[in-house]
């Protein structure tokens, strides 16, 4: 077990784990920040996807010994940033969500392309979220909610 | 006797003369020659799974000693770093993270395409193009022969390929055909020998 201090949309966390653990299983069970979900474990669904520094991060592959002084900002907070609030916002318009698992994932992943890139394509919108599976098929949903967002960034 | 002894002067300095030309060309020549040989050592390891999966000519890379395209659709991106959203970061960390079967090096990102390995239908490039691209400046990121060594000797992504981790079934990943110790060793001889491509 080691401590780890970490900052978690902007607040000081402190826990005792394994190393090893990975980031995904701190915010659940040691924060108990259940927003951000577990699908696969192995990096292949995005449904865990957090942001480390601004960049999206698949949270189930990051042991927290790895984590560093990295910045994380995970579904709970993304709404205090003005783009994802825009990305929330146009979610709740679009109806995107139907079981609604995999959502916090693909909407971290669209704050990271809209911050990037505030007017993708369609082809930058399949790049940048084709990590994010969506079991219900959203995608036809999740690709108009992004372009909406887009419409209300300058 | 003063002719005399100039001539065998002359003679002499002839045969000293004409047996250091034959060192030197001989030299030279076993020197390229072994050069050579060093070069196919070193191109065996840069076209292993380890090293060759991140220097395609396609817009994504490869995983797994089959070399098939990376999952969930991975590109390249402009910088070869991936796409917002999807970078190489978003998964890969600075270490290997033998839990989940995931590899990491410091600032994972793939060879630009002037330093492809493969053709477009993922095929290792001969060892004439690899060696020519290799030490073409304008395309090995301005590196000299000491650049080029420094490289194989201590970028952590090299270095990477001699502890890749595990898999996700816990298997450790092969390694490439040569130690990192037998691998620098080959580059120096080949740089020492002039970095001799076949042709």
């Amino acid at each position: 077990m080691a401590t780890y201090q970490l900052n978690v949309n902007g607040q000081r966390k402190q826990v005792d784990v394994d190393p090893s653990t990975p980031l995904l299983w701190v915010l659940r069970e040691e924060l108990k920040m259940t927003g951000t979900k577990y699908g696969c474990g192995i990096s292949v669904c995005g449904a865990c996807t957090v942001h480390l520094d601004g960049v999206a991060t698949r949270s189930c592959v990051v042991p927290i010994s790895l984590l560093g002084n990295r910045r994380i900002v995970t579904i709970e907070g993304i709404g205090s940033d003005p783009v994802g609030r825009i990305v929330q916002e146009a979610w709740v318009e679009k109806d995107v969500v139907q079981c609604g698992y995999c959502q916090s994932g693909q909407i971290m992943s669209a704050c990271a392309l809209l911050k990037a890139n505030p007017k993708p394509t369609d082809d930058n919108i399949e790049e940048s979220m084709g990590g994010n599976l969506c079991r219900c098929a959203a995608y036809v949903r999740i690709r108009q909610a992004i372009k909406d967002a887009s419409k209300h960034l300058a | 006797m003063v002719r005399g002894l100039l001539l065998l002067l002359f003679v002499g300095a002839c045969i000293v003369m004409s047996r250091s030309a034959f060192s030197s060309n001989h030299f030279k020549r076993q020197s390229k020659s072994d050069g050579l040989v060093a070069w196919q050592q070193v191109y065996s390891v840069l076209i292993s799974p380890r090293c060759i999966n991140c220097h395609t000519a396609t817009n994504y890379p490869q995983q797994g000693d089959d070399r098939h395209r990376h999952f969930a659709n991975v590109i390249r991106g402009p910088e070869g770093k991936g796409v917002p959203g999807l970078n190489c970061v978003s998964c890969h960390q600075s270490a290997n993270a033998d839990s989940t079967g995931v590899p990491g090096g410091h600032n994972w990102h793939l060879a630009p395409l002037s330093m492809r390995w493969q053709d477009e239908d993922d095929q290792p490039l001969s060892s004439a193009v690899v060696c020519h691209s290799l030490t073409d400046r304008t395309r090995n990121g301005g590196l000299n022969a000491s650049g080029l060594l420094k490289h194989n000797e201590e970028e952590p992504l090299v270095l990477w390929a001699w502890n890749p981790g595990r898999r996700q079934n816990g298997a450790m990943r092969t390694l490439p055909p040569l130690t990192h110790a037998e691998f620098v060793t080959a580059t120096r001889q080949w740089i020492d020998a002039g970095m001799p491509c076949p042709r």
